[in-house]
């Protein structure tokens, strides 16, 4: 089992990525589509989190035990962070996006915001 | 057991984030997505990342789930005046 | 046309799907972590900066540079969402409107105590995480959207008039240029003392107090005051157009 799961995160990420891609390009609903990035992006949280991980390691956080235990990489940890207050933020932008495309356009629907005109 | 445990909630988020894009309908995949989040966070938890758990909790499950209903609300009031418009 | 889009979308991921078994295979195994980064910055973080939470000390001093950047990237994103949802001079029409009743009060008994128990506890907790950010797993950022989720359980459990007293427009924004401002300024505190910008040269104190680790205390309040007032200026700008529609 420790075989599979030492494989298994990378697969898992790389499953998400192609779901989220395939969830955009078949998307009938712009929020819809909004979501699907949101999905996608937490690919790249799953991977980051397969990368800094060290088995039998503990968190990071020196607070209750000796200094010196080994710890799980702390920089891998700061990027994720900064990943996932990005992904907040550009979900607000597309999703105020989408509904100010909805009130020029006429509807959420992708294909139809083209022949529409407000 | 955490191996046990890590495998589970793997093989459970692959299929939650399947579902969460073959839900088409927006208004459901806000909760879909809201529990996406969830079992991301208790992932990161499990892999030893407590900092990373919280933010996601806070964004994935509550900040998230918000904006999307907010915009459907907004779309849907914008649709019911474009209806009586042309009922006019 | 569909078809031609999924056989395109069909031939793109069979590729990124070959790129990324092949990468996989050159990848360490998961949970064998051989950098060199990581490990330095556990051995030092808590000698040098006296931080027991190394992620945040991270986040706040090692890479304070890049938290500049993420918290201004959420100032722009609430000003740009504030922006493209303003009411601009041809939606004033207002016959063709329909009348908007303002959203009741929940009539349930338990769904207003639940709030009057949650909000307490989240701000409470809120502001707990954001000042022992250098101490236990939470800081500015975890702790700033918990403080925001304050009023937002205010607004889903009493009218949206009470949820705009608590958090008039005017006291959001001040809130997040204050925060925005105050990391700048604290950042300029190094280069007042002759070190670098962002540079830690507030007295650090003993590692587990929250009076400790120099400036990582006073950006992880700054940032926490910026994000609470962010996300409630987000959530308060999709509401108040309709407020403004009613009143």
């Amino acid at each position: 089992m420790t075989d599979l799961l030492s494989v298994l995160p990378y697969a898992v990420a790389g499953w998400l990525l192609l779901w989220g891609l395939y969830g955009i390009v078949t998307s009938k609903n712009l929020v819809h589509l909004v979501i699907c990035l949101v999905v996608m992006q937490s690919a790249t949280y799953v991977l980051l989190l397969a990368i800094g991980y060290k088995s039998g390691a503990v968190a990071p956080v020196y607070a209750d035990m000796p200094p010196g235990t080994p710890a799980v990489d702390p920089l891998v940890q700061a990027l994720m962070l900064t990943d996932i207050v990005v992904e907040a933020t550009v979900a607000a932008l597309l999703l105020a996006l989408a509904v100010q495309a909805h009130e020029r356009g006429g509807s959420l629907d992708p294909a139809r915001l083209a022949r529409l005109k407000g | 057991m955490i191996g046990a445990l890590q495998l589970l909630l793997f093989i459970l988020l692959a299929v939650s984030g399947m579902q969460v894009v073959r839900t088409r309908e927006p208004a459901s995949q806000a909760v879909a997505v809201s529990f996406y989040g969830l079992v991301l966070a208790l992932l990161f938890f499990l892999h030893q990342a407590p900092d990373v758990a919280l933010s996601q909790i806070a964004v994935g499950a509550v900040a998230l789930p918000l904006m999307i209903l907010l915009a459907l609300a907004k779309v849907r009031r914008a649709e019911q005046a474009r209806e009586k418009e042309t009922q006019r | 046309m569909k078809a031609l889009r999924l056989l395109l979308f069909a031939a793109g991921a069979l590729g990124l799907a070959a790129a990324f078994v092949g990468a996989g295979r050159k990848l360490p195994p998961v949970g064998s972590y051989a950098g060199a980064y990581g490990e330095v910055l556990n051995a030092v973080a808590l000698g040098e900066r006296r931080a027991t939470d190394v992620v945040s000390a991270v986040n706040f001093d090692y890479r304070g540079l890049d938290t500049l950047g993420e918290e201004f990237i959420l100032f722009t994103s609430v000003l740009a969402v504030a922006t493209i949802l303003r009411r601009q001079e041809d939606e004033e029409d207002e016959e063709d409107e329909p009348k908007w009743e303002p959203r009741k009060a929940p009539e349930s008994d338990a769904v207003r105590t639940l709030g009057g128990v949650l909000v307490p506890l989240m701000v409470s907790f809120g502001l707990y995480m954001i000042s022992h950010g250098a101490v236990s797993p939470g800081g500015g950022f975890q702790g700033g959207l918990v403080l925001a989720s304050a009023p937002l359980v205010v607004y889903l459990c009493a009218t949206a008039k009470t949820f705009l007293r608590i958090a008039p427009p005017g006291l959001t924004r001040a809130g997040e240029s204050i925060g925005a401002a105050g990391y700048v300024l604290i950042g300029c505190l190094g280069v007042l003392a002759g070190k670098t910008f962002l540079e830690n040269v507030l007295p650090l104190g003993t590692p587990g107090n929250a009076w400790s680790s120099g400036t990582i205390l006073f950006l992880n309040l700054t940032v926490g005051l910026a994000v609470a007032a962010g996300f409630t200026e987000l959530l308060s700008v999709f509401v108040e157009e309709v407020l403004r529609r009613e009143a």
